[in-house]
């Protein structure tokens, strides 16, 4: 069992979790994600792992409530118990001196761009951070990823805080201002990662994306993750999550990661019938 | 008339099944056991043989005449203990050995007659013991070494509790949440159902073994780390084959293609077919491809049935006879309507454009000469094409060793195909103090082959760490 020691509701729907887990923290890599099972009759789900303390064995995790899984998630307390925690899963961030690294996070995805744009930076980058949100309630740590890039610009679909436009947008602008970037990672929703790699394929920009797909085990053992590279299959839990995005079959991945879309909103129909709802988005963001 | 001679019965008493029309529709067990006039009457048919031809088919050398006898005179405890001085896990091989190439198929009476039953006589004995026996075993004391073990699948299991006995401290780390290997994730409910494996792991913590789930050798640490960080004075390693091999077609990445891995695993370790009960689903269409001729297929397109498929097809390269599956499963699987393609291998599945399985085209082959493994070769017809209806497809073309124990161990001798390279004898690996055994050693095999390994190399850990 794996102690809940913080809990933070960052914005409504998207809660932080600080989790006592030793043996995943002492190992724990930019980059890589858990799995964790809340209880007995519970599904496995992965999470990115957005920070880590070795020295309190502990790991921070980032979850937006979009379904059945995270929504009961999201009703745990401090002090209360996760069942099952395992990690760290998949292969760690590439981390090296690339020069001027964009570091782009959308949503949800702007907590596990935080280690990975903070260890680029310690390896001597020059990283500019950009992240964005639909709008100003659900941005969140901005001081964190401020501290962990060399510059950070923020924008909001709808414009209620910065500026109003996509992480895309940014990213266009600072391509045209100084030409020169190294490498470009992109963390977030799959429509986001791919129209970043739209743009910077046009640049000839490398790019790296995380890719969430549907996983079982995260071990290699099931197949359930495989998305096509550069027209070879592989599995995201070992090979990944972190691919060359100018490969991926999007497509292909964006209609494997529906393939359960009718049990899912059964099972969260059901679960807020029987629950009233009880996430933490204090009524509606999460419906 | 002299003595007169006891009339054999030329056939194997029956076991009761569930009926094929209702088992099709639940997960409970299919083989329902004998009762204790049954294990009896089938216990008389033995011969008794001085020369014990059976024993020379099982791969952990059990004294089958001698337990059979007791059994036959109904001390079922008795039959129990001596099944367990060689087979750990009897409830489990009495169930789910392919006991016609093994133990039956040496048997005298098989000549003339059906052999024994020596997996039902087992079955029966374990079940007995489980039920009625007091379970108490002896431990030696302590011996002050520490074992790390692996994986809990059979091969982990039996070399664990082999080495608790001695009196060594033994640690299992297993990937999963729930410890058993393919006794739980893989092999179905309804052909051994999970509270025997339940029983025998628990049986494995009162022998003092600690067992710690969600553990990733090679994430959390490595072989080394555990031998020179955490004080492990030595190691077994059972990771078995869990890589799931794919067919390479077009179209396998589609919606609807999975590996039997995940559909087992789905169904077995999630229990998706209480969904939405418990929150892991699993979608199963109206017909269902399932690619391969072993117990993973067979299981597969059984599972796919109970799941509620309107059909399920077996779809296998090769002809009835070189089927590798047992015998056992491959009637259960016709009695309960799985449908079979012999000769038949896919080429490329196809899909609409949401990427759900819609067909699968397959090409017909005809046997050619025999190749390296003595069976005929497969040969493709050509223009053979044809299209069958499909909308899920599972493929059982086998599994490879999972690399990441391999890949972290710094020493560790593999072969091309990635399976740890360890003494048949002693389960020694090149690197000192490690040793390795099972599935992840021989490729994908059977469990008995799997628990013999593990008690090979719980054998050579105890002489590695008492010097002799
Ligand atoms: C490597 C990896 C890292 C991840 N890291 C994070 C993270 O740090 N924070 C976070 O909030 N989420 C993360 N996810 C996604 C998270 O796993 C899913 O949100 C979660 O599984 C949804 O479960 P559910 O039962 O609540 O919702 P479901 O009812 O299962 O699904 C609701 C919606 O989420 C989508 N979904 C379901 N499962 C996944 C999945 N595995 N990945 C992506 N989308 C999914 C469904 O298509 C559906 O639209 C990560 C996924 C992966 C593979
Ligand atoms: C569906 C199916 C049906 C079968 N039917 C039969 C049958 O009827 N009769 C028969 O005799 N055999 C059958 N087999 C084969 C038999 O189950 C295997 O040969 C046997 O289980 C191998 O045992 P093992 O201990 O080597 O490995 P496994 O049972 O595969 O167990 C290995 C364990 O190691 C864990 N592991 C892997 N990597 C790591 C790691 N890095 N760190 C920690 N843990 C790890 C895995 O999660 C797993 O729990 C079947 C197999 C399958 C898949
Ligand atoms: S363990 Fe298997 S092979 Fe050996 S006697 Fe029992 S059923 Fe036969
Ligand atoms: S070979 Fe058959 S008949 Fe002879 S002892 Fe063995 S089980 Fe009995
Ligand atoms: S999640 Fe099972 S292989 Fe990746």
């Amino acid at each position: 069992m794996y102690r809940i020691l913080k809990k933070d509701v960052l914005v409504p729907s998207i809660n932080l979790f600080e989790i006592e887990a030793p043996k995943v923290a002492g190992k724990a890599e930019p980059g890589q994600f858990v799995i964790l099972r809340v209880q007995e009759k519970g599904e496995r789900i992965p999470l990115t792992i957005a920070d880590f303390d070795r020295a309190r064995g502990t790991i921070t995790c980032v979850f937006q409530e979009v379904g059945k899984t995270t929504m009961e998630l999201g009703t745990l307390n401090e002090g209360d118990y996760i069942l099952d925690f395992v990690g760290p899963l998949g292969t760690p961030s590439h981390i090296e001196l690339f020069g001027r690294v964009v570091c782009v996070g959308g949503g949800v995805g702007v907590a596990p761009v935080h280690p990975i744009a903070r260890a680029l930076k310690e390896a001597g980058n020059e990283v500019l951070g950009i992240i964005g949100a639909r709008n100003k309630d659900l941005l969140f740590w901005e001081d964190k990823l401020r501290a962990a890039c060399t510059e950070l610009r923020l924008t909001t679909d709808d414009g209620s805080y910065m500026r109003k436009g996509f992480v895309t947008d940014l990213l266009k602008e600072a391509i045209l201002e100084d030409g020169k970037i190294d490498l470009c990672l992109a963390i977030g929703p799959l429509p986001m990662m791919r129209a970043v790699c739209e743009l910077t394929r046009e640049y000839g920009i490398k790019t790296i994306v995380s890719l969430n797909t549907l996983m079982v085990d995260g071990t290699g053992m099931c197949g359930c993750c495989r998305v096509t590279v550069g027209g070879e299959t592989r599995f995201a839990c070992v090979d990944g999550p972190e691919f060359d995005g100018h490969q991926v079959d999007f497509a292909e991945m964006s209609r494997r990661s529906v393939i359960y879309k009718p049990q899912e909103l059964l099972a969260r129909e059901k679960y807020q019938q029987n629950n009233a709802c009880r996430c933490t988005c204090k009524g509606g963001s999460c419906k | 008339m002299t003595e007169k001679k006891k009339a054999i019965n030329p056939q194997k008493n029956p076991m009761s099944v569930q009926d094929p029309a209702l088992r099709v529709k639940n997960f409970n067990e299919v083989a329902l056991g004998y009762n204790e006039a049954a294990v009896i009457a089938e216990a008389g048919r033995c011969l008794q043989c001085k020369n014990m031809p059976c024993r020379q088919g099982c791969p952990v050398d059990i004294d089958i005449s001698a337990f059979i006898k007791l059994a036959g005179e109904g001390d079922f405890a008795g039959a129990a203990k001596k099944i367990k001085e060689k087979n750990a896990l009897p409830g489990v091989c009495g169930r789910v050995c392919p006991q016609e190439n093994q133990c039956e198929k040496y048997c005298t009476l098989g000549k003339k007659h059906e052999p024994v039953a020596i997996g039902r006589i087992e079955r029966f004995c374990a079940d007995w013991e489980m039920a009625n026996g007091t379970g108490s075993q002896e431990v030696a004391p302590p011996t002050g070494k520490k074992v790390a073990v692996v994986g809990s699948g059979p091969a982990g299991l039996t070399c664990a509790a082999d080495l608790a006995k001695l009196g060594h401290r033994v640690t299992i780390f297993e990937a999963l949440h729930i410890p058993g290997g393919v006794l739980m994730y893989g092999i179905p409910e309804f052909r051994l159902p999970k509270a025997i494996v339940q029983a025998e792991i628990d049986n494995l913590k009162k022998l003092g073994v600690e067992i710690q789930v969600n553990s990733v050798v090679g994430r959390f640490a490595t072989i080394d780390e555990l031998m020179q960080e955490e004080g492990f004075d030595a190691v077994f390693i059972g990771t078995g084959a869990g890589l799931p091999h794919f067919m390479r077609i077009p179209g396998e990445n589609a919606c609807g293609v999975y590996s039997a891995n995940e559909f087992l695993t789905r169904t077995n370790l999630m229990k998706a077919y209480l969904f939405p009960d418990f929150d892991t689903p699993i979608r199963v269409g109206r017909k269902v491809a399932v690619l391969g001729g072993g117990n993973v297929a067979m299981d597969a397109a059984r599972t796919a049935l109970r799941l509620g498929a309107e059909e399920s097809w077996i779809v296998y390269r090769r002809s009835k006879v070189e089927m590798p599956a047992r015998q056992e499963e491959v009637s259960h699987a016709e009695e309960e309507g799985v449908r079979f393609k012999f000769l038949t291998s896919p080429t490329r599945i196809l899909y609409n454009d949401d990427y759900w399985v819609t067909a699968m085209e397959c090409l017909q082959y005809e046997l050619g000469e025999p190749d390296e493994s003595g069976r005929r070769r497969p040969v493709p017809i050509k223009g053979s094409e044809f299209i069958l209806d499909v909308d899920t497809v599972v493929v059982a073309i086998g599994q490879g060793p999972n690399p990441l124990v391999p890949r972290t161990t710094k020493g560790l001798a593999c072969t091309k195909r990635g399976n740890i390279v360890a003494e048949t004898e002693t389960g020694a690996t090149s690197k000192p103090g490690v040793f390795a055994g099972g599935d992840v050693v021989t490729g994908a095999a059977t469990v008995i082959l799997a628990m013999g390994a593990g008690r090979t190399a719980a054998n050579s850990i105890h002489n590695y760490l008492t010097g002799k």
